[in-house]
């Protein structure tokens, strides 16, 4: 049973990995106050590290989930000159029939221009004489949009209908109304075929607009057709086209839509295309996260010096402990081996708890926030190791101290 | 420094051997060296046959770990383990299996007298008590050699007599044991004594 070497000697003494365990775990409960204090440092570190990457991840999606929504299929198209809308003298290089080139392109789901009509200052009201009394001349922007703008901006009708291509091409004096130009135009239904004046101009009301998704400005506007526009008002060409694509095709659509447009000369038009997700995830992550990483670290830091120490500590108190030890068989890699596992011991504690600890703020920030609680599951799992790795380093010096003690010194010398 | 100068000195199985002398005389550092806790700087020693100048920091701890127990003046027992799992740390080191540790560690109470506090803590345990706990931990792994470094310093003279007439029912029984200390009483007990002043060991026949 004994292995014998040499000459009759007795191989070397053992200390199977159970017993260390239990040796390590007694060590601990003989003073459990102060071992949780001395792992409260830890505790502190890893959860405020598993909090802040999980927060970050968090937040980070539910940006990126509001992006998803209404951003992530909306590609806009301009043109690079600024300043000028519709019937001025600038060359526009977006053609009339944007919304037919547009709707052709695979990805795109809805198109359409819309342009702000220059009235020439003129008021709109929606009684046909002057009322000196009361106030009924407002001044109200006219916008001209082509029929497949409405779905294209995800617009909603409260009452009536949106014109379509027949008002277009008949150039019809039709008009629909944002909720606020309607609010104050006193206009609320449209069975009746009310009627507004932009100067001596008379439209028919056909729709009033309940919410857009984009293109918030047409909220207080009256839209009329592009075709009408060009009839009255003298527009020149279309300044805007607003693009709604299928779900993952907005950055596709950037790329072909100013081709489509201008073939001659693509560089003229300005597309505006959602950020990439993964981009916007990144820079919110990395905002939030180094603060709070950097505590995080400070905080494991100092519970690292902590577990040190009091390692350190306990290797004085028990000087009698270790020669004991040391007597009865330990050699010095065992003495060293036992204050090791004691605070790698410790340090695992901290690890497991600061997760544990550090998952519930997360879950709680989520829930006062209304958010969806988005965590790695890397993360929550590899904190008890980062613990005890940190235990295990800090436990270096002491457990090196313990071990080098002579006996017979830490016999006489320890109660 | 040399504390033991042109020490020779044979201790055979069974036998009762006290060392005496004033402090500061070599004592601790012949002690060492017997129970194997450091190896002579120059000259030999054997234990059972084996000479500890050829092992290695593990095999020296394998060996007292075996063939030494040691018993001190202050206990060293662990106050927040049970007197039988103190005894237990005796065998910790040594290759016993766990289960047989436990039987080990019960039978060497029992036979000093203590089988009815094997759970007892040793802040629940007399004086005498836990010097009984120490020393069923010294004999628990059935070592050859019963090495005690004062330790009665700790007990009344009572108490004290008590322990020694333990360690004498353990020398019947085939112990060898050798007995550090500055106490006539423990000195009578002996069958040989050995004075050590200023390094120089010297028996009184």
């Amino acid at each position: 049973m004994r292995s014998r070497r040499r000459d009759g000697s007795v191989g070397r003494s053992r200390l199977w990995l159970r017993d260390l365990v239990s040796e390590a775990t007694a060590g601990l409960l003989a003073r459990p106050s102060r071992t949780a204090l001395t792992v409260l440092g830890t505790v502190l570190g890893i959860s405020a590290l598993v909090a802040t990457l999980g927060l970050a991840r968090t937040a980070g999606s539910q940006i990126v989930g509001q992006f998803d929504a209404l951003q992530a299929t909306s590609v806009t198209v301009e043109n690079r000159t600024e300043g000028f809308f519709g019937s001025g003298p600038q060359i526009s290089r977006i053609p009339w029939d944007a919304e037919a080139r547009l709707v052709r392109l695979n990805g795109v789901v809805a198109a359409g221009t819309i342009t702000r009509v220059d009235t020439g200052g003129e008021l709109v009201r929606s009684v046909p004489i002057n009322d000196p009394l009361g106030q009924s001349e407002f001044a109200v922007d006219v916008y001209a949009a082509s029929p497949g703008l409405f779905d294209a901006i995800g617009a909603t009708l409260t009452t009536g209908r949106f014109f379509d291509d027949g008002h277009d091409t008949r150039r019809d004096p039709v008009a629909v109304l944002g909720p606020g130009a309607a609010r104050r135009l006193n206009i609320t239904r449209v069975d009746q075929q009310p009627a507004i004046f932009v100067g001596d101009t008379t439209l028919v009301v056909v729709g009033i607009i309940d919410d857009v998704r984009r293109e918030p400005v047409l909220l207080d506007a009256v839209v009329i057709p592009e075709g009408t526009a060009r009839r009255l008002f003298g527009l020149t060409a279309p300044a805007k086209v607003a693009i709604r694509t299928e779900l993952g095709a907005a950055r596709l659509i950037g790329g072909q839509a100013a081709v489509a447009l201008a073939p001659n000369e693509p560089a003229e038009l300005r597309v505006v295309v959602p950020p990439e997700p993964r981009a916007v995830q990144e820079a919110v992550e990395s905002d939030v996260n180094t603060l709070f990483l950097v505590l995080g670290a400070v905080a494991l830091l100092v519970g690292a010096i902590g577990i040190a120490n009091v390692t350190l500590v306990s290797v004085l108190e028990r000087v009698g402990e270790i020669g004991l030890r040391r007597a009865v068989g330990a050699a010095r890699r065992h003495i060293a081996a036992q204050f090791l596992a004691e605070s790698a011991a410790m340090g695992l504690i901290g690890g497991i708890v600061g997760a544990s600890l550090g998952v519930l703020v997360v879950v709680a920030v989520s829930a006062t926030q209304q958010w969806t609680p988005v965590l790695d599951l890397r993360v929550p799992l590899a904190a008890p190791l980062v613990g005890a790795v940190i235990g295990l380093v800090a436990g270096l010096y002491p457990s090196w101290r313990a071990a080098s003690l002579e006996p017979v010194d830490a016999l006489r010398g320890g109660a | 420094m040399e504390a033991v100068r042109d020490a020779t000195l044979r201790v055979d199985e069974g036998d009762y051997v006290a060392v005496v002398g004033p402090s500061g005389s070599g004592k601790s550092t012949l002690l060492s060296v017997i129970g194997c806790l450091d190896r002579p700087t120059s000259g030999r020693y054997r234990l059972t046959g084996i000479d500890v100048g050829d092992l290695s920091d593990g095999e020296l701890a394998a060996l007292r770990g075996r063939r030494v127990g040691f018993v001190f003046q202050a206990f060293h027992l662990l106050q927040h383990r049970s007197a039988l799992e103190n005894v237990e740390v005796g065998l910790l080191y040594n290759r016993t299996p766990r289960k047989r540790r436990r039987w080990m560690a019960r039978e060497a109470l029992e036979r000093v007298g203590l089988g009815h506090r094997l759970e007892f803590p040793p802040r629940h345990l007399s004086g005498g008590e836990q010097q009984r706990v120490a020393i069923a931990r010294a004999i628990a792994p059935r070592p050859s050699l019963l090495l005690c470094d004062e330790p009665t310093g700790n007990l009344d003279s009572k108490t004290s007599e008590a322990i020694l007439g333990l360690f004498d029912e353990l020398q019947a029984d085939g112990l060898t044991l050798m007995v550090v200390t500055h106490d006539p009483q423990v000195s009578r007990h002996a069958h040989r004594v050995v004075e050590i002043v200023d390094g120089i060991v010297s028996e009184a026949s």
